[in-house]
């Protein structure tokens, strides 16, 4: 007698934890049910990420680079899972490699964004980058993982907490990245995966007032909306990101100026 | 004449006992020599505007007419735009970057020649205190442009491996409370980068800006390689929108910050906001009081407190807070209000009618919801526009005076009592420009300062500014820097 698989149901991954949609709903895509995400999800995503935030901005760079590290680990044990949800295996070692390159980064974008300022006085005075906050991440439809990881990674390495849009055509990636995540050590709530309508989604994440900073690099021909929204509460905006970048993650940062007096 | 509010006939108009008289010591304005009417400032020529309107630029110490400015419409903004994108395209871009970095450094030697006469123009057109723009707002922006000139053939350094080019035609708006100074903090990356500028002085400042283009004139810097279009905030709004315009600077409120985000959504314009903020300042019982009692006055009575990052909320540990609001109202009682053209006065006039309805209508909001107002004994001259010093004790957090920017020179105590509560407390606001500490613990200092949501922390110090210290806000008071290295990152384009 054959054996019956047991399928997955894919939720959404909140706090940390993988609970249905609050509203029951689920859509269907790319041969399953999938969560679909109500608003009231999504405004709790972002409790959940404003509360996951100081930890996570407070452990040592050191510390967070070994988490991003961690989730690379993760995702390398289930580089087949995720090739058959992708573009294939090119796409599961771009998107591994990009959490180690960003990994790498958690220590050193502190001297590259900040700087010590040669002030015309007698004061010691300099610059360090510090994360925003929380970073609503609009993910693109392609690829879905590494255009996830690639918008996602440079969100949190520098100490951001997330809560994630996933595509709404191709969401099992992101749903199972999430459950990497889930076992990579990476404190519940500073991620946080939302699959459903971006439609209904996108604008109540653009116009949330807890929300310090949006990435729409997946948002489609609504942006002009979406920025709109944002100026709300005086949103950081990233519009189109590609690649691998520090700048990417120093669009997620703020810069501190700390001035004091040299005397004795 | 303006009728006398509550407020003033409360007022001890006795003369302050406790302050020596000083004869008065004014500057004189004669040095400067104004033109009756402006023009707008346009491909290096004077222009009239399209529509022929003018308005005065008036003078908040008397009243007194100074200039005819001209008011820009969408049509001399499209002008001004367009001579910006000639000069761009046809030469500037292209000139050596040493050779730019050389047209700066001859404007701030120049201004540094002419800070005098710049300065008595501030104070004229402002109201801000002759001490104040000659000290501060002059060698400083001299200095923002010699700092800026010195990058423009170093960006290579500045940005390694990402090939910087400049952006394009800045639309740069500026506020009222710092004129030249501000115009020196957008024109001077801008040009250094290589860009092309327009941009929009406020209504009631432009003195300073138009005079500034006689500097350019000197400076032979290439026409349309600066444009100056006075007028009012439709001027601005027109900027904005231009669909030639790439990137744009702003500084000013919150509320006109947002407009502005909002208005550009979707095109991809680049965007800088430096908006408004209600800083902490922050005294622990160990700190040197009488110092920090200095802070807190430079903090708050700077520019009649016409300061962004001024430290309009001061937060006193519970066990030092009688002795240092008696130290500070003690010190109040010296401040010398008056003439800004006075070399003695330290609290000028209030930059316009409009901001002083605004700062009494907040001062009276404090009264009516409890708290208590002291005010130093200050005669406030007859004419022009004034607002003394003023303290409110007994203040709770939610109150309108402890949560909106006042932009005068009004502070609020609050008490903590721990390190988390100052922390919570001082973070309990949408903005995040500024922040002070005052303690001798230096880990407590590095503590606050790492907790402080805020883009600006000054310790045992207050309102520093330096060319080289990047400065902008966390939160609603905006994004992007302006100084330092990272005051160039918004007039570049790189390869990523």
């Amino acid at each position: 007698m054959s054996r019956l698989p047991v399928t997955k149901t894919y939720k959404l991954y909140l706090g940390g934890a993988f609970p249905r949609s609050e509203s029951g709903r689920t859509y269907e895509v790319e041969g399953a049910n999938v969560a679909l995400a109500s608003r009231k999800d999504l405004r709790d995503a972002v409790r959940a990420a404003r509360g996951a935030f100081p930890k996570w901005a407070g452990l040592t760079a050191y510390n967070r680079g070994q988490v991003l590290y961690r989730v690379a680990e993760m995702m390398e044990g289930r580089r087949a899972q995720f090739a058959e949800l992708t573009g294939g295996e090119s796409e599961v070692d771009e998107a591994i490699d990009r959490w180690v390159w960003y990994a790498g980064w958690a220590d050193k974008l502190a001297q590259v964004l900040g700087s010590s300022n040669p002030v015309a006085g007698p004061y010691f005075n300099f610059t360090v980058p510090e994360p925003t906050g929380v970073v609503g991440i609009v993910a693109p439809d392609e690829p879905p993982l590494a255009g996830l990881v690639s918008r996602l990674a440079p969100a949190i390495v520098g100490g951001n907490a997330a809560v994630v849009v996933a595509s709404e055509r191709r969401p099992l990636a992101a749903v199972t990245l999430a459950e990497a995540l889930a076992t990579a050590d990476v404190p519940g709530g500073v991620v946080n995966v939302l699959t459903g309508r971006k439609r209904e989604l996108c604008t109540v994440l653009a116009s949330h007032m807890d929300v310090n900073a949006v990435d729409l690099t997946g948002a489609d021909d609504d942006v002009a909306e979406l920025e709109r929204l944002a100026a709300d509460n005086v949103k950081r905006v990233v519009r189109n990101g590609e690649g691998q970048s520090p700048w990417h993650a120093a669009a997620f940062l703020e810069l501190k100026t700390v001035w004091h007096p040299i005397g004795v | 004449m303006r009728a006398v509010t509550d407020l003033e006939k409360r007022q001890d108009r006795s003369p302050v006992p406790s302050a020596f008289e000083y004869a008065s010591a004014p500057e004189s304005r004669d040095i400067v020599r104004l033109e009756e009417s402006y023009g707008l400032f346009v491909g290096g020529e004077w222009v009239e505007p399209h529509s022929g309107e003018h308005q005065a630029s008036v003078s908040p110490r008397d009243e007194e007419p100074l200039a005819a400015v001209a008011y820009a419409d969408a049509e001399d903004v499209d002008v001004a735009v367009r001579a910006a994108r000639d000069a761009y395209a046809n030469g500037w871009s292209e000139l050596a970057p040493s050779e730019r970095a050389k047209y700066l450094y001859r404007i701030a030697r120049i201004l540094q020649e002419r800070s005098r006469e710049f300065a008595v123009l501030e104070s004229l057109d402002g109201g801000k205190p002759i001490r104040e723009s000659r000290d501060v707002d002059l060698p400083l922006a001299a200095a923002h442009f010699f700092y800026y000139a010195g990058w423009a053939d170093k960006l290579e350094y500045a940005f390694p491996n990402r090939t910087p080019r400049p952006v394009g035609v800045a639309g740069q708006v500026i506020p009222w409370n710092f004129p030249l100074l501000m115009l020196s903090w957008k024109v001077a990356p801008a040009l250094a980068a290589g860009n092309t500028v327009v941009l929009k002085p406020a209504e009631t400042t432009p003195l300073t800006a138009l005079l500034f283009c006689d500097v350019l004139r000197q400076a032979e810097l290439p026409p349309g390689v600066v444009n100056i279009v006075t007028g009012d905030g439709r001027a601005g709004a027109e900027l904005v929108k231009h669909p030639d315009v790439d990137k744009i600077a702003f500084t000013g409120s919150t509320e006109v910050g947002k407009e502005i985000q909002r208005a550009i959504a979707g095109t991809g314009k680049r965007l800088t906001l430096e908006l408004g903020g209600k800083a902490a300042n922050i005294i622990f019982d160990d700190a040197p009081l009488d110092q920090a009692v200095e802070g807190i006055v430079n903090g708050i009575y700077f520019n009649q407190g016409h300061v962004c990052c001024a430290g309009s909320r001061l937060f006193v540990q519970e066990s030092v807070y009688e002795e240092v609001v008696a130290k500070l109202k003690r010190r109040m009682g010296t401040l010398r209000l008056g003439d800004p053209l006075d070399k003695n006065t330290d609290v000028g006039a209030i930059n316009s009618e409009q901001q002083l309805e605004r700062i009494r209508e907040l001062v009276e909001t404090g009264e009516e919801e409890g708290a208590e107002i002291y005010q130093p004994p200050c005669r406030l001259p007859e004419k022009g526009w004034w607002f003394p010093p003023t303290v409110f004790t007994n203040v709770a957090q939610s109150y309108r005076i402890a949560q909106e920017e006042i932009f005068g020179p009004v502070l609020s105590v609050l008490t903590f009592r721990t390190p988390d509560e100052a922390v919570e407390k001082a973070n309990n606001t949408p903005y995040g420009l500024s922040a002070g500490i005052w303690t001798e613990k230096g880990s407590r200092i590095l503590s606050m300062a790492q907790r402080l949501r805020a883009g600006v922390v000054w310790a045992n110090t207050y309102n520093r500014f330096d060319p080289a210290s990047p400065f902008g806000g966390y939160k609603e008071s905006g994004f992007g820097r302006e100084g330092g290295l990272h005051g160039l990152a918004p007039y570049l384009e790189f390869d990523e």
